[in-house]
């Protein structure tokens, strides 16, 4: 059995796992992936989060990478990502920084054990804030600048990819660059609020060219949470990475009050395995889940399967069929081959399902138009050179060249 | 890393920043200092590692768990890798 057919029927314990402590958030960015703003009032207390970890622990989860809502104004969080670390569970955690004063960086800095993921969605103030709000521009950059400052090399510069910053990749690199940072990149899904802004922020068709190309040309300096494998199906050189959905195989989520999802863009019933809390706690969860099993047991590309293509995309992303109200096992609704747009336009208006919980902020949440940014256009800088801290769980791995034996 | 040959005629061990985690196809090994992740590709592979430690060369752990001399040069090959990412070093 080759190893990614392993990985397709599932490992006894996830590669990734992100586990968002708190939906509470002082930002309310458009496309937030968990309709994160208000505290859930039954979110996991200190000692149950201490237990998951000890669970993970157990499990030998290597490490989790923690975010939210912002993780970091959960008043435990400190002592939580120490505990972490002291029981050898790494932490990689997702922050806007607003926490991240000169300081914690130092503290941070000195810790092999604690990587740290800024988000920033505009390489200029005017593209970002219009997404993430006035202000959270300066309050990452000002993260970054920490740091940088206290010696922390190889944090991450976390950027999802809309319409409106693709043209800023050059920019991003080299703001990465700048502060000493890897950049990671991620495909925007119409999870949580993003469901409500997709179709005005997603790239055109032509953009993902544009992306996939750019990708191909730096591959190898930046990281992308594997999220782009659907840009496969333009040619004949893979991207980095596993290059197939993960979904409650080697990846899903927990969210904060414990429930467990099949992957962090999959917040919904239909993608609800069952709860830390229960019997068993997360271990049997992620073992004898039928939800899991079922995701691990042999998928039907469906209309796919006859597509040339589907061998490389393997029929794209689960959650964006999903939210976008396409069936699991036809196109993804971004199919590089145009497949996408007839079945978006074939989905009755109202008929996607919608997001299960929202925590927005009050009278936060709907009636947004069309995003206003202009597109900067980007300074080309050069990539970092190397890649001495790549976070990604699946850093160096090609199927067939990178494994071992 | 990676800066010093890799000499199976040597002494070697599995890094104490390396996790090992036994999976049906071999392990997977974390190295916490890089953040990167190995896949060990066969069980026999995974216990070599493991064993590394306790013989006076990479030849003699292989030796110790009768890994057939077909399978040998691939083994070599895979650990030089796994001493080129940091997975192992020299002790």
């Amino acid at each position: 059995m080759k190893l990614v057919d392993h990985f397709q029927h599932g490992l006894d314990a996830p590669i990734c796992l992100t586990w968002e402590l708190t939906y509470a958030c002082n930002l309310a960015c458009v496309h937030c992936l968990s309709s994160s703003g208000r505290r859930d009032p039954r979110e996991l207390d200190t000692d149950e989060c201490k237990a998951v970890i000890d669970e993970l622990r157990r499990m030998q989860v290597f490490y989790v990478n923690i975010g939210g809502g912002e993780p970091t104004v959960r008043p435990d969080f400190w002592e939580l990502v120490d505990y972490a670390t002291a029981h050898r569970v790494g932490v990689k955690f997702s922050t806007n920084g607003v926490r991240i004063t000169p300081e914690r960086a130092r503290g941070l800095a000195a810790s092999d054990y604690v990587d740290v993921q800024i988000s920033l969605d505009g390489a200029t103030a005017e593209v970002n804030d219009a997404v993430r709000g006035a202000g959270s521009y300066d309050t990452a950059i000002a993260a970054m600048r920490h740091l940088s400052e206290a010696g922390f090399r190889g944090f991450k510069l976390s950027v999802v990819m809309t319409r409106q910053n693709i043209g800023q990749l050059d920019e991003f690199a080299g703001l990465a660059d700048r502060y000493g940072a890897q950049l990671r990149i991620t495909r925007l899904r119409p999870a949580g609020r993003g469901a409500d802004v997709w179709q005005d922020l997603h790239p055109t068709a032509e953009q993902q060219r544009q992306l996939y190309d750019w990708l191909v040309a730096h591959g190898e300096q930046v990281l992308t949470g594997d999220s782009f494998f659907h840009l496969n199906a333009f040619g004949s050189t893979p991207l980095p990475g596993l290059n197939l959905c993960g979904a409650g195989r080697v990846v899903c989520l927990i969210d904060p009050v414990g429930d467990v999802y099949a992957c962090p863009f999959a917040i919904h019933d239909e993608f609800l395995a069952g709860n830390v809390r229960e019997p068993g706690g997360f271990a049997a969860v992620w073992r004898s889940s039928p939800l899991f099993a079922r995701l691990r047991a042999p998928q039907t590309g469906g209309g796919c399967t006859s597509c040339s293509a589907f061998d490389t995309c393997r029929g794209g992303c689960m959650a964006a069929k999903f939210f976008t109200g396409l069936p699991l096992d036809g196109p993804d609704p971004e199919c590089v081959r145009g497949h996408g747009e007839p079945a978006l336009a074939a989905v009755a208006a109202g008929a996607a399902p919608r997001p299960s919980g929202d925590h927005s902020h009050r009278g936060e949440r709907r009636s947004r138009g069309p995003v206003p940014v202009r597109i900067g256009r980007g300074r080309p800088e050069p990539a970092p050179a190397d890649r001495p801290c790549d976070a990604g769980p699946l850093a160096g791995f090609r199927p067939g060249r990178a494994e071992h034996g | 890393m990676g800066s010093v040959r890799f000499d199976p005629g040597l002494p070697y061990r599995c890094s104490p920043q390396v996790a090992l985690r036994p999976e049906a196809f071999g392990a997977l090994a974390y190295h916490f200092g890089t953040r990167r992740l190995s896949f060990l590709k066969s069980p026999l592979l995974a216990d070599v590692v493991r064993d590394l430690d306790q013989h006076e060369s990479v030849h003699a752990a292989l030796d110790g768990r009768g890994v057939p001399e077909a399978e040998r040069a691939a083994h070599v090959a895979a650990l030089a890798q796994l001493a080129d990412a940091g997975t192992i070093e020299p002790r």
